[in-house]
C-alpha cells in the first residue's frame, strides 16, 4: 500500500464530480479529513466547483458540524436538551471540563474538542453525547471522566462502546450502545392487551408491500393511500395521498422522493428507532412512493447526528438492490426503476423543514424557500418532489400489505392509524410507544409511568405545553397534534426554565432570514429571563404575546411561526406561574431597570460609589 | 380652581426639544393661560414644588442623575410624556451603546489620538453624576404614558398634544406631524 496521504481538497471535490450540488458532502468530507474547513480549503473548494468562495464560506458557517476553526481529532458533543439538563447535564459537563481542562468550544492540547449541542435524539437515555459519530448514553460524571481517560489512550471513539444495545444496535455495522426502548402497552397495563396494534412497528417481510404496489397501477396506489386517509407524521399532517397526486400531476419526466430523516425536533427519537429496526419499511415506502408519483430517484436525508446508522443503512440499500427491490427493474416486472441515495445533513434543525431540507440536498446552506412553488411543483433541483417523514413511509408499507380498510380500523375519521410517540422526561418508562389515534393523554402517561406529571410538552418545543386539566384530551390531528415528541415534567420542575431552554434552542437555530423570527426569539428569551429574575411586570406578558403573534403571522417558515409556542402555550395554560412572578411598581418605576447594575462599571472606573443606589 | 401644573426637564438631550417647545411662539401665552409652569428650564426651579398634571421629558437616561430626576417626575406627575426621539428611543446619545462604556471612556480620555492627559485620570469629580453602562430610553426606566416622535417634535406637535391633554380631548396629530418619510 502506498503511503496514505489524506486526499487533497481538489481530490475530494473530484470524487463528487466537482458538482456544486454536492457541496454539503464535500465540506463534510473536508471537515472529516482535516478537522475543519479553513480559509484555504474554502478557496480551493470554490475554485474546483467554480462557485464564489462566499457561498462555500456561508455554508460552512451555517451548519454546526462544519467549522472554519480547527477542531480536535475527537469532538465530544454533549446534548444540552432540557431533558438532559434534568438528568444531570451540569454534572457531566463539569466532569468533562475538569478532566479535559478546557471549556466548552475549546480543544485540549491532546486534540479533544468539547462542545454542547441541541437534541441528538437520545432523550430516552439522557444525558447523552456524540463522540465524533459514536453515541454515548446514560452518562454521569464518573463515566464522563472515564471517557476522557480512555480517549487519551486510544483516541478511538468506537472503543468506548463496550455494551451493545438491543436489536440492530448490536449489528456489526452499527455496534452502538443505543437502546431502542420500544415499549408495549402491556408493560404498564399487565397481561396481553388485545388492543395493542402494531402498524409501523410491526415486523416486515421485505418484498410483500412492494410486490402488492407493483401489481396495481400507480393511480391505484395513490387511491389506496387516499382511502387510508394517511396524514403526514412529520408534524404538519398533510394528507399523503393528495401530496403524491399533486407530485404525480406536476409536469416533468424527472421527479424525486425524499424521506425526511432529519428528526431535529427536540424530544423526538422515534425515527431513530424505525431506521434502526425497520429500515426495509422506510426504503420500501420510498420505493412505493417513487412508483406512485413516477419518480426514479429517492433521497434519504439523514441527520448528521444519526451518521452512526449510515453504514448499516447503506448495507440495507445494497441488500435491496441485490434482491431486486431497488435498481433498474423492480422485482423483475419491467415496470419501474428506482434507487435511493443517502444525503447526510450537517447539523441544522431548520433543515427538517421541507424546503430547507431540499435546499440542503442541493448542496447549499439550509435556508427555507418561499412557497409557492410547493415542492410538489418545483422541489429538489426544480423537479417535482415529494417529501415524507420516515414514519409516514412506514405506514405506507402497511397500507399496501393489509389494505386501506384494515389501516382505517384504527383511529378516527380525521386521524386514521397509529402514531409513534417518543416519551421522555419525568417518567418511569421513557421510550417509543405506538398508540392508536384517539388515545387519551392520561392513558399514554399511565403507560409511560408518568401519572404524576405536572406538565407535558406535546410535539416538542414547536408544539404546546399542557397541564393536568388537559389530560383527558386525545392524541390526534384535531386535538393534541404531535410529530411524536412528548416531554414529561414532574411537579418539581420550573416550567419557565423549560421555556427558556426552548427559546434558547430556537434563537440558536433560526436561520436569520426574517426579522420576526431572528429578533423575536431573542426578545422573548430576554423577557423570560426578566420574568425569571423577578423583574417582570404584567405589561411584559402582553408584550410577549404581541411578539408571539407577530412571529406567527410574519415569519417565513414553520420554525419562526412556531418558535413562540413555548411562551404562548404556557401563558395560556400556566398563567399563574407567570402571575406569581410579575408585579407592578407602585411608583411607576420599571422593575426591569437595574440602577445598581447600570452604574457598576462607572463605580469601578471612578472608584466612587453611586449616591443614588 | 388652581390651574394644572406642568413640569419639563431635559435629561440626555440637546435642549432641541425645549427649543421646539418655545417655538410655539406666542401660543406659549395660551399655554400659560391654561397652566402654571413648575420645575422647568424655563423657570429654573430645581425640584417639583407641587403635584403636576403633566411632565414633559426630553432626552433619555445616560447617567444616575437622569434616572433620579426621571423618577422624581414619575412620582410627582400624573401623566408623563416622552418628547422627542432621545426620550422615546435613546436617540443620538444612544449611539454610544454600540461601544462598551469602559472602551468609550478610554478612547475619550486616555487613548484617543488627540488626548493630552498626563495624569491618566478619568473624570471622577464627585460633582459629576456617574454614567450608566448605556443610554436608556425613558420607558425602560419608568412607566411613560405618551410618546411624541420627532427630532425634535415640531412646535405644532407639542402644542396640539398639550392642548389635547389639558382639555381631555383625543389628540389629533395629522400624518405630516408624526411621520418623516
Ligand atoms: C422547523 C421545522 C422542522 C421540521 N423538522 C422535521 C423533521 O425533523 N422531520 C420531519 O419529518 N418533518 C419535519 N418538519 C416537517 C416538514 O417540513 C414536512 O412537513 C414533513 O417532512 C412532510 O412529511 P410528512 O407529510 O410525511 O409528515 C419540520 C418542519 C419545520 C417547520
Ligand atoms: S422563520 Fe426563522 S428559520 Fe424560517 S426562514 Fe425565517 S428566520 Fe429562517
Ligand atoms: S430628540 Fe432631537 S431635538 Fe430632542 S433632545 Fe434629542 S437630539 Fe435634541
Amino acid at each position: 500500500m502506498a503511503a496514505s496521504h489524506p486526499p487533497t481538497v481538489p481530490q475530494i471535490c473530484a470524487t463528487f464530480g466537482n458538482d456544486p450540488t454536492r457541496l454539503v458532502d464535500i465540506a463534510r468530507q473536508v471537515q472529516e479529513t482535516y478537522g475543519h474547513v479553513g480559509p484555504a480549503s474554502i478557496d480551493a473548494i470554490g475554485r474546483a466547483l467554480r462557485i464564489p468562495r462566499v457561498e462555500v464560506e456561508s455554508l460552512v458557517t451555517f451548519y454546526s458540524f462544519l467549522s472554519k476553526q480547527p477542531k480536535g481529532r475527537v469532538v465530544i458533543r454533549l446534548c444540552n436538551d432540557i431533558i438532559d439538563r434534568m438528568h444531570g447535564f451540569d454534572q457531566v459537563l463539569a466532569a468533562f471540563t475538569a478532566e479535559l481542562g478546557i471549556g466548552v468550544g475549546q480543544t485540549s492540547s491532546d486534540g479533544i474538542t468539547l462542545e454542547t449541542t441541541a437534541c441528538i435524539g437520545l432523550c430516552d437515555q439522557a444525558p447523552a453525547a456524540l463522540v465524533n459519530d459514536v453515541p454515548v448514553t446514560e452518562l454521569n460524571s464518573d463515566r464522563a471522566r472515564q471517557i476522557v481517560r480512555e480517549l487519551r489512550k486510544h483516541m478511538d471513539p468506537k472503543q468506548l462502546v463496550t455494551k451493545l444495545g438491543d436489536g440492530n444496535n448490536a449489528h456489526e455495522l452499527v455496534r452502538s450502545m443505543v437502546r431502542n426502548n420500544i415499549r408495549r402497552h402491556s408493560d404498564a397495563e399487565g397481561g396481553d392487551n388485545g388492543a395493542e396494534p402494531r402498524i409501523v412497528l410491526s415486523p416486515h417481510a421485505p418484498p410483500e408491500a412492494l410486490r402488492k404496489a407493483l401489481s396495481i397501477s400507480p393511480a391505484e396506489v395513490i387511491r389506496a393511500i387516499k382511502t387510508s386517509r394517511l396524514r403526514g407524521r412529520g408534524g404538519a399532517g398533510f394528507p399523503t395521498g393528495i401530496k403524491w397526486e399533486f407530485t404525480r400531476a406536476a409536469p416533468g419526466a424527472r421527479k424525486v422522493v425524499i424521506c425526511n430523516a432529519d428528526e431535529g425536533e427536540p424530544g423526538t427519537f422515534k425515527d431513530r428507532v424505525l431506521l434502526t429496526e425497520r429500515p426495509d419499511r422506510v426504503f420500501a415506502g420510498m420505493t412505493i412512493a417513487g412508483y406512485a408519483i413516477g419518480a426514479h430517484e429517492g433521497i434519504l436525508y439523514l441527520r448528521a447526528e444519526y451518521a452512526y446508522l449510515r453504514p448499516f443503512l447503506e448495507m440495507v440499500l445494497q441488500r435491496r438492490r441485490q434482491a431486486g427491490l431497488l435498481g433498474p427493474d423492480l422485482l423483475g416486472k419491467g415496470k419501474h426503476t428506482f434507487d435511493i441515495r443517502i444525503q447526510m445533513g450537517a447539523g441544522a434543525y431548520v433543515c427538517g423543514e421541507e424546503t430547507a431540507l431540499i435546499t440542503s440536498c442541493e448542496g447549499r446552506r439550509g435556508d427555507p424557500k418561499n412557497r409557492p412553488p410547493f415542492p410538489a411543483q418545483r422541489g429538489y433541483l426544480g423537479l417535482p418532489t415529494t417529501v415524507n417523514n420516515v414514519e409516514t413511509l412506514c405506514a405506507v408499507t402497511k397500507i399496501m400489505e393489509e389494505g386501506s380498510a384494515t389501516f382505517c380500523e384504527h383511529g378516527s375519521k380525521q386521524s386514521s392509524g397509529t402514531k409513534l410517540l417518543s416519551i421522555s422526561g419525568d417518567c418511569l418508562r421513557p421510550g417509543v410507544y405506538e398508540v392508536v389515534f384517539g388515545t387519551p393523554l392520561r392513558r399514554v402517561l399511565a403507560m409511560a409511568g408518568a401519572e404524576n406529571a405536572a406538565a407535558v410538552q406535546i410535539g416538542g418545543p414547536s408544539g404546546q405545553m399542557v397541564g393536568r386539566d388537559h389530560y383527558d384530551r386525545t392524541i390526534c390531528f384535531d386535538d393534541l397534534a404531535t410529530g411524536g415528541a412528548m416531554m414529561v415534567f414532574g411537579p418539581q420542575r420550573n416550567l419557565l426554565e423549560v421555556v427558556h431552554a426552548f427559546l434558547d434552542f430556537f434563537a440558536d437555530e433560526s436561520c436569520g432570514f426574517c426579522t420576526p423570527c431572528r429578533v423575536g426569539t431573542v426578545q422573548l428569551k430576554r423577557l423570560i429571563e426578566k420574568v425569571m429574575a423577578g423583574r417582570g411586570e404584567p405589561a411584559d406578558l402582553e408584550t410577549m404575546e404581541q411578539i408571539g403573534r407577530t412571529m406567527k403571522t410574519a415569519s417565513r417558515c414553520g420554525l419562526g411561526q412556531t418558535a413562540a409556542n413555548p411562551v404562548l402555550s404556557t401563558l395560556k395554560n400556566f398563567r399563574p406561574v407567570y402571575m406569581g412572578l410579575v408585579h407592578t411598581d407602585p411608583d411607576g418605576y420599571r422593575r426591569g431597570f437595574d440602577l445598581e447594575g447600570a452604574v457598576r462599571t462607572s463605580e469601578t472606573l471612578t472608584g466612587r460609589a453611586s449616591i443614588h443606589v | 380652581m388652581a390651574k394644572p401644573r406642568i413640569a419639563t426637564t431635559s435629561l440626555a438631550g440637546c435642549f432641541g426639544c425645549h427649543m421646539s417647545l418655545l417655538d410655539i411662539d406666542d401660543r406659549i401665552l395660551q399655554v400659560a393661560e391654561l397652566v402654571d409652569f413648575d420645575r422647568s428650564p424655563i423657570v429654573d426651579f430645581k425640584r417639583i414644588t407641587a403635584r403636576c398634571a403633566i411632565g414633559l421629558i426630553e432626552g433619555g437616561c445616560c447617567n444616575e442623575e437622569n434616572v433620579e430626576v426621571l423618577r422624581h417626575f414619575r412620582k410627582n406627575c400624573d401623566v408623563l410624556v416622552s418628547v422627542g426621539d432621545c426620550a422615546t428611543m435613546g436617540g443620538i446619545p444612544a449611539l454610544r451603546n454600540l461601544v462598551p462604556l469602559e472602551e468609550c471612556l478610554r478612547e475619550a480620555y486616555l487613548e484617543g489620538p488627540t488626548v493630552h492627559n498626563p495624569e491618566r485620570r478619568m473624570p471622577d469629580d464627585k460633582e459629576l453624576p456617574l454614567l450608566l453602562d448605556k443610554v436608556y430610553c425613558c420607558h425602560e426606566v419608568v412607566k411613560i404614558d405618551y410618546h411624541l416622535p420627532g427630532c425634535p417634535p415640531s412646535a405644532d406637535t407639542i402644542f396640539r398634544a398639550l392642548v389635547a391633554l389639558l382639555s381631555g380631548k383625543q389628540v389629533d396629530l395629522p400624518y405630516g406631524l408624526i411621520k418623516f418619510d
